[in-house]
């Protein structure tokens, strides 16, 4: 059995093609799903990738959770269906509600564009398994709104539930509450992140690593956590 | 035809980072005065026929469900503000949360259209005032 993952393309997205490449690279079998249609072409797993959904004019993802496609995912990821949002994806999964929270712009006011290194900090997830807990890798991360907030209410359930899956490590680029990176639902299948694991995933096109310039493939293991999970469970 | 005014501001306690940059730059440019900015949004929503009660409930679902993040912003004002409100009779039903009450008056949580129903009214919606507040928004905007 070879693993099929759905990748979604909304109008203004932008890393969709990177995000399919890696789940190829990964070893599963890469579905382009669109944002019109509320068919999941019987896709495995979904990734909701990076960009300006509807070029984010109301808020980032705001107008994206309403597209029909996003009514099939929730109900999907409701019966345990792994769904990774990365950047734009992230935020359409907080405004569709399947994870709290929401972002706001830059602490700083600017778009950030760097090599960031991350602590996973849950390895139970779909997405993180391969990962040991406590790792720390490194993957790109561009943003202008990748402020995460929540009450603090909120925030402490993150902590005391060990929903936080991901911290910045060393550098906080954007002034995320308690240096939040992403965040995971509570059944662990929903997980969603600032950073782009989806483009540290081929020597060559990644971020600089202790082997050399752009060889960093840290974010490989996104992909190949959910397919061993799919695997495992057919 | 007539104009529903949908104010958004981002909530007390969140950082606006828009609302600083401009500041910052008023304060750079001169503007000696200027102590603090929030920055929000303003939607102008256009209705064919009457502002009945409906049409009212509608836009202020829109406001609460889609305009605004209840996490991170506060829908303050819901007000006609162009001609056309049909519903003269019933004074304070159509609260508006003006400045007055913002940062105090706004709770948190989901349920802003009670939020702002129950917001003391400084406009009720008979046609005059429905005209004045149309007066003052043209001033805001001279």
């Amino acid at each position: 059995m070879t693993a099929r993952i759905g990748v979604v393309t909304f109008p203004g997205t932008l890393d969709d093609r990177d995000a399919l490449r890696a789940v190829g690279l990964a070893g599963a079998e890469a579905v382009s799903l669109w944002h019109g249609s509320d068919s999941l072409e019987n896709v495995d797993a979904v990734v909701l990738p990076g960009g300006f959904s509807y070029g984010d004019y109301l808020r980032a993802g705001a107008i994206a959770r309403f597209s029909p496609i996003m009514d099939s995912i929730v109900d999907a990821a409701n019966g345990g269906l792994p769904v990774l949002g990365i950047c734009n994806g992230f935020q359409v999964l907080t405004e569709v509600h399947l994870l709290p929270g929401s972002m706001i712009k830059n602490e700083h006011l600017h778009f950030i564009c760097r090599d960031q290194t991350l602590r996973v900090e849950n390895a139970d997830t779909a997405w993180t398994s391969e990962y040991r807990s406590g790792e720390e890798i490194t993957i790109p991360l561009k943003n202008q709104d990748g402020q995460y907030v929540a009450d603090e209410r909120t925030l402490d359930e993150l902590e005391g539930e060990g929903r936080v899956a991901f911290r910045y490590v060393s550098f906080n680029p954007n002034g995320s509450r308690r240096d939040i990176a992403g965040i995971t639902n509570a059944r662990g299948n929903v997980v969603g992140l600032m950073p782009h694991p989806e483009h540290a995933v081929e020597p060559g096109f990644g971020p600089d690593s202790l082997e050399g310039g752009r060889t960093g493939t840290d974010g490989l293991t996104f992909f190949t956590s959910a397919i061993k999970g799919l695997l495992a469970r057919a | 035809m007539a104009t529903i005014l949908v104010h958004v501001m981002p909530k007390p306690e969140i950082l606006d980072p828009q609302g600083k940059a401009v500041g910052s730059a008023l304060a750079r440019l001169g503007f000696a005065d200027v102590e603090q900015v929030r920055q929000g949004k303003r939607f102008e929503i256009t209705v064919d026929g009457e502002v009945t009660d409906e049409v009212l409930a509608t836009v202020r679902k829109a406001a609460e469900t889609v305009l605004s993040n209840p996490v991170i912003e506060d829908v303050v004002q819901v007000k006609v503000v162009g001609s056309g409100c049909g519903c003269g009779g019933h004074g304070g039903g159509h609260g508006s949360g003006g400045h007055g009450e913002h940062g105090h008056g706004h709770g948190h949580g989901g349920h802003g259209l009670t939020r702002i129903g129950d917001a003391p009214s400084a406009d009720a919606h008979s046609g005059d005032e429905a005209a004045s507040d149309a007066t003052s928004a043209k001033d805001l905007l001279a």
